[in-house]
Protein backbone atom coordinates (compact mmCIF):
# COMPACT_ATOMS: atom_id res chain seq x y z
CA UNK A 1 0.00 0.00 0.00
CA UNK A 2 2.89 2.45 0.99
CA UNK A 3 4.02 1.84 -2.34
CA UNK A 4 1.11 3.33 -3.82
CA UNK A 5 0.31 5.79 -1.07
CA UNK A 6 2.80 8.28 -0.23
CA UNK A 7 4.78 10.05 -3.29
CA UNK A 8 3.29 11.05 -6.19
CA UNK A 9 -0.36 12.12 -5.57
CA UNK A 10 -2.40 12.99 -8.77
CA UNK A 11 -4.79 15.54 -9.25
CA UNK A 12 -8.18 13.75 -10.65
CA UNK A 13 -9.45 16.58 -13.32
CA UNK A 14 -12.49 17.36 -13.09
CA UNK A 15 -15.14 15.76 -15.54
CA UNK A 16 -16.07 17.73 -18.57
CA UNK A 17 -19.33 18.81 -19.13
CA UNK A 18 -18.45 20.11 -22.22
CA UNK A 19 -20.56 17.53 -23.83
CA UNK A 20 -23.75 17.50 -21.52
CA UNK A 21 -25.63 20.22 -23.28
CA UNK A 22 -25.22 18.47 -26.48
CA UNK A 23 -26.44 14.67 -24.99
CA UNK A 24 -29.56 16.93 -23.62
CA UNK A 25 -30.12 18.95 -26.81
CA UNK A 26 -30.53 15.49 -28.27
CA UNK A 27 -32.46 13.91 -26.20
CA UNK A 28 -35.08 17.15 -26.75
CA UNK A 29 -34.72 16.76 -30.29
CA UNK A 30 -35.50 13.43 -29.68
CA UNK A 31 -38.73 14.05 -28.36
CA UNK A 32 -39.83 16.55 -29.94
CA UNK A 33 -39.61 14.96 -33.30
CA UNK A 34 -41.56 11.45 -31.43
CA UNK A 35 -43.93 13.69 -29.40
CA UNK A 36 -46.82 15.72 -30.75
CA UNK A 37 -48.25 19.05 -28.98
CA UNK A 38 -51.48 18.88 -27.45
CA UNK A 39 -54.15 20.93 -30.14
CA UNK A 40 -56.73 21.00 -27.98
CA UNK A 41 -58.36 21.06 -24.62
CA UNK A 42 -59.02 18.28 -22.69
CA UNK A 43 -62.47 19.44 -21.51
CA UNK A 44 -63.30 16.00 -20.21
CA UNK A 45 -61.80 13.47 -18.38
CA UNK A 46 -60.90 10.07 -19.85
CA UNK A 47 -59.64 6.90 -18.48
CA UNK A 48 -59.35 4.71 -21.66
CA UNK A 49 -59.81 1.40 -20.60
CA UNK A 50 -57.50 -1.73 -21.65
CA UNK A 51 -57.07 -4.26 -24.30
CA UNK A 52 -55.29 -6.48 -25.71
CA UNK A 53 -56.34 -7.03 -29.33
CA UNK A 54 -54.97 -3.22 -30.04
CA UNK A 55 -54.25 -1.89 -33.64
CA UNK A 56 -52.31 1.07 -34.46
CA UNK A 57 -53.33 3.80 -37.29
CA UNK A 58 -50.39 5.06 -38.98
CA UNK A 59 -51.46 8.35 -40.48
CA UNK A 60 -52.19 10.71 -37.94
CA UNK A 61 -53.85 13.69 -39.98
CA UNK A 62 -57.07 11.16 -41.24
CA UNK A 63 -57.67 10.93 -37.70
CA UNK A 64 -60.65 12.94 -35.96
CA UNK A 65 -61.11 12.67 -32.38
CA UNK A 66 -64.33 12.57 -30.39
CA UNK A 67 -63.90 12.65 -26.48
CA UNK A 68 -66.50 11.58 -24.17
CA UNK A 69 -66.62 11.37 -20.34
CA UNK A 70 -67.33 13.14 -17.07
CA UNK A 71 -66.55 17.39 -17.44
CA UNK A 72 -63.49 18.08 -15.97
CA UNK A 73 -65.14 21.66 -14.85
CA UNK A 74 -67.79 19.73 -12.38
CA UNK A 75 -68.78 22.73 -10.78
CA UNK A 76 -69.81 24.17 -13.40
CA UNK A 77 -70.90 21.07 -15.59
CA UNK A 78 -71.94 18.52 -13.26
CA UNK A 79 -70.39 15.04 -13.86
CA UNK A 80 -72.76 13.14 -15.90
CA UNK A 81 -70.35 12.03 -19.08
CA UNK A 82 -70.40 14.45 -22.03
CA UNK A 83 -69.10 14.78 -25.69
CA UNK A 84 -66.59 16.57 -26.55
CA UNK A 85 -66.10 17.54 -30.39
CA UNK A 86 -62.86 19.83 -31.25
CA UNK A 87 -62.85 22.56 -28.16
CA UNK A 88 -66.38 22.20 -27.35
CA UNK A 89 -69.13 20.20 -25.76
CA UNK A 90 -71.90 19.10 -28.13
CA UNK A 91 -74.87 16.41 -28.10
CA UNK A 92 -75.06 13.60 -30.71
CA UNK A 93 -76.99 15.52 -32.86
CA UNK A 94 -74.19 17.70 -33.50
CA UNK A 95 -72.14 14.89 -34.69
CA UNK A 96 -73.13 14.78 -38.36
CA UNK A 97 -72.27 18.36 -39.21
CA UNK A 98 -68.89 18.09 -37.37
CA UNK A 99 -67.92 14.97 -39.51
CA UNK A 100 -69.02 16.86 -43.04
CA UNK A 101 -66.69 19.83 -41.26
CA UNK A 102 -63.73 17.64 -40.65
CA UNK A 103 -64.23 15.53 -43.97
CA UNK A 104 -63.54 18.92 -45.82
CA UNK A 105 -60.18 19.40 -43.94
CA UNK A 106 -59.01 16.43 -45.53
CA UNK A 107 -57.56 16.00 -49.46
CA UNK A 108 -60.69 14.81 -51.81
CA UNK A 109 -58.80 11.81 -52.59
CA UNK A 110 -58.59 10.96 -48.62
CA UNK A 111 -61.85 12.09 -47.15
CA UNK A 112 -62.88 8.16 -47.77
CA UNK A 113 -60.07 7.39 -45.56
CA UNK A 114 -61.39 8.90 -42.38
CA UNK A 115 -60.87 7.67 -39.27
CA UNK A 116 -62.94 8.33 -36.18
CA UNK A 117 -61.16 7.89 -33.09
CA UNK A 118 -63.59 7.52 -29.77
CA UNK A 119 -61.85 8.31 -26.31
CA UNK A 120 -64.10 7.19 -24.04
CA UNK A 121 -63.72 7.11 -20.47
CA UNK A 122 -64.07 3.70 -19.13
CA UNK A 123 -67.09 3.73 -16.46
CA UNK A 124 -70.01 5.80 -18.99
CA UNK A 125 -72.68 3.91 -20.15
CA UNK A 126 -73.18 2.58 -23.58
CA UNK A 127 -76.38 4.52 -24.18
CA UNK A 128 -74.03 7.37 -24.91
CA UNK A 129 -71.75 6.03 -27.44
CA UNK A 130 -74.08 3.68 -28.75
CA UNK A 131 -75.82 7.66 -30.09
CA UNK A 132 -73.06 8.90 -31.11
CA UNK A 133 -72.36 5.27 -33.13
CA UNK A 134 -75.71 6.03 -34.27
CA UNK A 135 -74.87 9.61 -35.80
CA UNK A 136 -71.87 8.56 -37.24
CA UNK A 137 -73.60 6.00 -39.33
CA UNK A 138 -75.72 8.50 -40.38
CA UNK A 139 -73.07 10.60 -41.51
CA UNK A 140 -71.21 7.77 -43.12
CA UNK A 141 -67.94 7.73 -41.51
CA UNK A 142 -67.95 4.14 -40.44
CA UNK A 143 -64.19 3.42 -39.51
CA UNK A 144 -64.10 3.36 -36.09
CA UNK A 145 -61.03 3.09 -33.83
CA UNK A 146 -61.74 2.66 -29.74
CA UNK A 147 -59.19 4.01 -27.86
CA UNK A 148 -57.49 2.13 -25.55
CA UNK A 149 -54.36 1.53 -23.74
CA UNK A 150 -52.41 -2.23 -24.21
CA UNK A 151 -52.31 -4.94 -22.21
CA UNK A 152 -51.36 -8.67 -22.21
CA UNK A 153 -53.21 -10.81 -23.57
CA UNK A 154 -55.62 -12.79 -20.56
CA UNK A 155 -54.98 -16.53 -19.77
CA UNK A 156 -51.52 -16.59 -21.66
CA UNK B 1 -6.57 50.24 -26.00
CA UNK B 2 -5.90 47.38 -23.56
CA UNK B 3 -5.56 44.00 -24.32
CA UNK B 4 -7.74 41.21 -22.75
CA UNK B 5 -7.02 37.93 -22.61
CA UNK B 6 -9.82 36.03 -24.45
CA UNK B 7 -11.69 34.18 -21.37
CA UNK B 8 -13.92 31.39 -22.17
CA UNK B 9 -17.53 31.73 -21.53
CA UNK B 10 -18.44 29.38 -18.89
CA UNK B 11 -20.51 26.87 -20.60
CA UNK B 12 -21.75 25.05 -17.61
CA UNK B 13 -25.61 26.16 -17.39
CA UNK B 14 -26.24 25.40 -21.26
CA UNK B 15 -26.73 22.14 -20.13
CA UNK B 16 -29.34 23.26 -16.89
CA UNK B 17 -30.93 25.50 -19.98
CA UNK B 18 -31.36 22.33 -22.42
CA UNK B 19 -33.02 20.10 -19.43
CA UNK B 20 -35.30 23.20 -19.21
CA UNK B 21 -36.36 22.87 -22.66
CA UNK B 22 -36.76 19.28 -22.05
CA UNK B 23 -38.60 19.14 -18.86
CA UNK B 24 -40.59 21.87 -20.67
CA UNK B 25 -41.56 19.92 -23.84
CA UNK B 26 -42.13 16.88 -21.78
CA UNK B 27 -44.99 18.57 -19.74
CA UNK B 28 -46.65 20.33 -22.57
CA UNK B 29 -46.65 17.36 -25.08
CA UNK B 30 -48.57 13.83 -24.82
CA UNK B 31 -47.24 11.05 -26.28
CA UNK B 32 -50.97 10.02 -27.35
CA UNK B 33 -50.77 6.80 -29.67
CA UNK B 34 -53.27 6.03 -31.49
CA UNK B 35 -53.75 2.56 -30.61
CA UNK B 36 -57.34 0.78 -30.11
CA UNK B 37 -59.28 -1.82 -31.48
CA UNK B 38 -60.46 -1.32 -35.08
CA UNK B 39 -64.02 -1.34 -36.09
CA UNK B 40 -65.48 -1.08 -39.29
CA UNK B 41 -69.88 -0.01 -38.80
CA UNK B 42 -72.36 -1.25 -40.67
CA UNK B 43 -73.81 1.35 -43.52
CA UNK B 44 -77.45 2.44 -42.66
CA UNK B 45 -79.30 0.19 -45.13
CA UNK B 46 -83.54 0.17 -45.33
CA UNK B 47 -84.91 -2.69 -43.40
CA UNK B 48 -85.44 -5.95 -45.01
CA UNK B 49 -88.93 -6.89 -45.47
CA UNK B 50 -88.17 -10.84 -44.92
CA UNK B 51 -84.74 -11.11 -43.30
CA UNK B 52 -82.96 -14.56 -44.07
CA UNK B 53 -83.52 -17.29 -41.63
CA UNK B 54 -80.14 -17.85 -40.24
CA UNK B 55 -79.64 -21.20 -38.27
CA UNK B 56 -79.38 -21.02 -34.52
CA UNK B 57 -76.51 -23.04 -34.28
CA UNK B 58 -74.43 -20.78 -37.08
CA UNK B 59 -74.74 -17.66 -34.12
CA UNK B 60 -72.56 -17.55 -31.61
CA UNK B 61 -75.16 -15.11 -29.70
CA UNK B 62 -73.36 -12.90 -26.43
CA UNK B 63 -75.42 -10.89 -24.85
CA UNK B 64 -74.45 -8.36 -21.99
CA UNK B 65 -76.64 -6.61 -19.32
CA UNK B 66 -76.76 -3.26 -17.65
CA UNK B 67 -74.86 -5.11 -15.07
CA UNK B 68 -72.34 -6.41 -16.89
CA UNK B 69 -72.87 -9.47 -16.85
CA UNK B 70 -72.66 -12.03 -19.61
CA UNK B 71 -75.33 -14.39 -21.61
CA UNK B 72 -73.53 -16.31 -23.94
CA UNK B 73 -75.83 -19.06 -25.71
CA UNK B 74 -78.38 -18.66 -22.94
CA UNK B 75 -75.83 -19.13 -20.58
CA UNK B 76 -74.19 -17.02 -17.96
CA UNK B 77 -70.56 -16.77 -18.74
CA UNK B 78 -67.42 -15.38 -16.89
CA UNK B 79 -65.60 -13.09 -19.53
CA UNK B 80 -62.41 -14.83 -18.55
CA UNK B 81 -63.95 -18.04 -20.75
CA UNK B 82 -65.31 -15.88 -23.11
CA UNK B 83 -62.45 -15.98 -25.67
CA UNK B 84 -62.05 -19.88 -25.15
CA UNK B 85 -65.83 -20.28 -26.31
CA UNK B 86 -65.90 -18.32 -28.89
CA UNK B 87 -62.35 -20.05 -29.97
CA UNK B 88 -64.51 -23.20 -29.58
CA UNK B 89 -67.49 -21.73 -32.00
CA UNK B 90 -65.20 -21.16 -34.49
CA UNK B 91 -63.64 -24.45 -34.64
CA UNK B 92 -65.62 -26.80 -32.82
CA UNK B 93 -66.20 -28.77 -36.22
CA UNK B 94 -62.36 -28.77 -37.31
CA UNK B 95 -60.91 -26.71 -39.80
CA UNK B 96 -59.03 -29.66 -41.59
CA UNK B 97 -55.62 -28.40 -40.75
CA UNK B 98 -54.89 -27.43 -37.26
CA UNK B 99 -57.91 -28.97 -35.91
CA UNK B 100 -58.95 -32.32 -37.75
CA UNK B 101 -62.44 -32.57 -39.13
CA UNK B 102 -64.47 -34.30 -36.43
CA UNK B 103 -67.93 -36.05 -36.39
CA UNK B 104 -69.83 -32.53 -36.25
CA UNK B 105 -71.06 -31.21 -32.39
CA UNK B 106 -74.09 -30.20 -31.90
CA UNK B 107 -74.99 -26.63 -32.07
CA UNK B 108 -71.68 -25.59 -33.58
CA UNK B 109 -71.51 -24.20 -37.16
CA UNK B 110 -70.31 -27.28 -39.64
CA UNK B 111 -67.32 -26.11 -41.75
CA UNK B 112 -67.93 -27.34 -44.92
CA UNK B 113 -64.58 -29.06 -47.04
CA UNK B 114 -62.99 -27.07 -49.88
CA UNK B 115 -61.19 -29.30 -51.72
CA UNK B 116 -58.42 -28.75 -54.07
CA UNK B 117 -60.39 -30.98 -56.96
CA UNK B 118 -63.84 -29.25 -56.88
CA UNK B 119 -62.18 -25.81 -56.33
CA UNK B 120 -60.68 -26.00 -59.78
CA UNK B 121 -63.10 -27.57 -61.50
CA UNK B 122 -65.50 -24.37 -60.12
CA UNK B 123 -62.66 -21.85 -61.09
CA UNK B 124 -63.06 -23.27 -64.52
CA UNK B 125 -66.48 -23.46 -64.92
CA UNK B 126 -66.96 -19.41 -63.60
CA UNK B 127 -64.23 -18.60 -65.54
CA UNK B 128 -65.69 -20.02 -69.11
CA UNK B 129 -69.33 -18.97 -67.82
CA UNK B 130 -67.49 -15.38 -67.64
CA UNK B 131 -65.79 -16.12 -71.01
CA UNK B 132 -69.05 -16.60 -72.73
CA UNK B 133 -71.46 -14.56 -70.99
CA UNK B 134 -73.68 -12.33 -72.91
CA UNK B 135 -74.98 -9.36 -70.78
CA UNK B 136 -72.20 -7.19 -68.75
CA UNK B 137 -75.30 -8.00 -65.58
CA UNK B 138 -74.53 -11.81 -66.31
CA UNK B 139 -70.86 -10.79 -66.53
CA UNK B 140 -70.85 -8.90 -63.12
CA UNK B 141 -72.30 -11.83 -61.53
CA UNK B 142 -70.17 -14.55 -62.85
CA UNK B 143 -67.04 -12.52 -61.87
CA UNK B 144 -67.79 -11.89 -58.10
CA UNK B 145 -68.16 -15.79 -58.01
CA UNK B 146 -65.28 -16.25 -60.10
CA UNK B 147 -63.43 -13.73 -57.74
CA UNK B 148 -64.33 -16.10 -54.44
CA UNK B 149 -63.29 -19.39 -55.65
CA UNK B 150 -59.98 -17.98 -56.78
CA UNK B 151 -59.47 -16.81 -53.29
CA UNK B 152 -60.62 -20.36 -52.27
CA UNK B 153 -57.98 -21.63 -54.98
CA UNK B 154 -55.41 -18.96 -53.40
CA UNK B 155 -55.62 -20.69 -49.81
CA UNK B 156 -55.35 -23.88 -50.59
CA UNK B 157 -52.47 -23.53 -52.59
CA UNK B 158 -50.63 -22.26 -49.47
CA UNK B 159 -52.00 -24.27 -47.31
CA UNK B 160 -51.08 -27.20 -49.42
CA UNK B 161 -53.85 -28.93 -47.81
CA UNK B 162 -58.03 -29.14 -48.46
CA UNK B 163 -59.80 -27.13 -45.45
CA UNK B 164 -63.11 -26.95 -43.68
CA UNK B 165 -64.37 -22.94 -44.14
CA UNK B 166 -67.21 -21.64 -42.15
CA UNK B 167 -70.48 -21.20 -43.55
CA UNK B 168 -71.11 -17.50 -44.83
CA UNK B 169 -73.94 -17.22 -42.23
CA UNK B 170 -71.94 -18.10 -39.49
CA UNK B 171 -71.38 -14.91 -37.17
CA UNK B 172 -70.76 -14.27 -34.05
CA UNK B 173 -73.49 -11.73 -32.43
CA UNK B 174 -73.16 -9.36 -29.48
CA UNK B 175 -75.92 -7.15 -27.96
CA UNK B 176 -75.33 -5.00 -25.05
CA UNK B 177 -77.67 -2.92 -22.78
CA UNK B 178 -77.76 1.11 -22.74
CA UNK B 179 -76.73 0.84 -19.27
CA UNK B 180 -73.68 -1.86 -20.16
CA UNK B 181 -70.55 -0.30 -18.97
CA UNK B 182 -68.20 1.20 -21.63
CA UNK B 183 -65.55 -1.18 -20.26
CA UNK B 184 -67.25 -3.86 -20.01
CA UNK B 185 -68.12 -3.41 -23.85
CA UNK B 186 -64.70 -2.70 -24.78
CA UNK B 187 -63.73 -6.24 -23.09
CA UNK B 188 -66.36 -8.25 -24.43
CA UNK B 189 -64.58 -6.52 -28.37
CA UNK B 190 -61.90 -7.24 -27.03
CA UNK B 191 -62.04 -11.01 -26.25
CA UNK B 192 -64.02 -11.77 -29.37
CA UNK B 193 -61.12 -10.72 -31.39
CA UNK B 194 -58.71 -11.80 -28.96
CA UNK B 195 -60.17 -15.54 -30.37
CA UNK B 196 -60.07 -14.69 -33.73
CA UNK B 197 -56.55 -13.30 -33.27
CA UNK B 198 -55.26 -16.56 -31.36
CA UNK B 199 -56.66 -18.77 -34.01
CA UNK B 200 -55.12 -16.97 -36.75
CA UNK B 201 -51.85 -16.85 -34.84
CA UNK B 202 -51.54 -20.30 -34.59
CA UNK B 203 -52.33 -21.21 -38.17
CA UNK B 204 -50.10 -18.36 -39.25
CA UNK B 205 -46.97 -19.96 -37.24
CA UNK B 206 -47.63 -23.73 -38.45
CA UNK B 207 -47.99 -22.35 -42.09
CA UNK B 208 -45.70 -19.46 -42.70
CA UNK B 209 -43.16 -19.16 -39.26
CA UNK B 210 -44.08 -16.16 -37.78
CA UNK B 211 -47.18 -14.20 -36.02
CA UNK B 212 -50.36 -12.39 -37.51
CA UNK B 213 -49.22 -9.71 -36.50
CA UNK B 214 -45.65 -9.87 -37.85
CA UNK B 215 -47.50 -11.06 -41.72
CA UNK B 216 -49.58 -7.62 -41.35
CA UNK B 217 -46.54 -6.01 -40.56
CA UNK B 218 -44.55 -7.62 -43.45
CA UNK B 219 -47.39 -7.07 -46.07
CA UNK B 220 -47.95 -3.30 -45.02
CA UNK B 221 -44.03 -2.61 -45.79
CA UNK B 222 -43.30 -4.89 -48.26
CA UNK B 223 -46.47 -4.17 -50.58
CA UNK B 224 -44.97 -5.27 -53.98
CA UNK B 225 -44.48 -8.94 -52.53
CA UNK B 226 -47.87 -11.03 -53.73
CA UNK B 227 -47.31 -13.62 -51.55
CA UNK B 228 -48.31 -11.64 -48.23
CA UNK B 229 -50.66 -10.10 -49.43
CA UNK B 230 -52.10 -13.70 -50.43
CA UNK B 231 -50.48 -15.43 -47.17
CA UNK B 232 -53.46 -13.06 -45.31
CA UNK B 233 -56.38 -13.56 -47.28
CA UNK B 234 -55.24 -17.71 -46.76
CA UNK B 235 -55.44 -16.91 -42.60
CA UNK B 236 -58.77 -15.06 -43.41
CA UNK B 237 -60.20 -17.47 -45.25
CA UNK B 238 -59.71 -19.89 -42.82
CA UNK B 239 -60.85 -17.69 -40.06
CA UNK B 240 -62.73 -14.69 -41.08
CA UNK B 241 -63.83 -11.91 -38.70
CA UNK B 242 -67.26 -12.35 -38.18
CA UNK B 243 -68.50 -10.00 -35.23
CA UNK B 244 -71.72 -8.17 -35.27
CA UNK B 245 -73.61 -6.15 -33.40
CA UNK B 246 -77.30 -6.17 -32.59
CA UNK B 247 -78.65 -3.17 -31.99
CA UNK B 248 -78.84 -2.16 -28.01
CA UNK B 249 -81.37 -2.64 -25.74
CA UNK B 250 -82.96 -0.52 -23.04
CA UNK B 251 -83.87 -2.28 -20.14
CA UNK B 252 -83.45 0.18 -17.69
CA UNK B 253 -87.01 0.02 -16.21
CA UNK B 254 -86.47 -3.65 -15.34
CA UNK B 255 -83.88 -2.84 -12.79
CA UNK B 256 -85.85 -0.65 -10.57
Amino acid sequence: MAKFGGKIKKEMGAISTASLPDIVFMLLFFFMVATVLRTEDEKVKVMKPEASEVEKLEKKHLIKYINIGPPQDKERYGSNPVIQLNDNFATAADIQTWVDQERLTLADAEQSQMWVSLKVDQDTKMKVVTDVKQELRQANALKLLYSTNTRDRTGN
Amino acid sequence: MSRRALTEINAGSMADIAFLLLIFWLVTTTIDSDEGIQRQLPPIVPPVENPPVVKERNVYVVLVNGKDQLLVEGEIMDINKLKEGAKEFLVANGDGILYPARPEIEKFPIRALVSKTEVDQKVADFQSFYDNAATDNEKDGFESQLKQWKKKQIAIKHLKVDYYELPSSALISMQNDNNTSYNMYIQVQNELQAAVNELRDELTEAKFNMTYDELKTRYERERSNPNYEEWLQTIRAVYPQRVSEAEPKDASNLYN
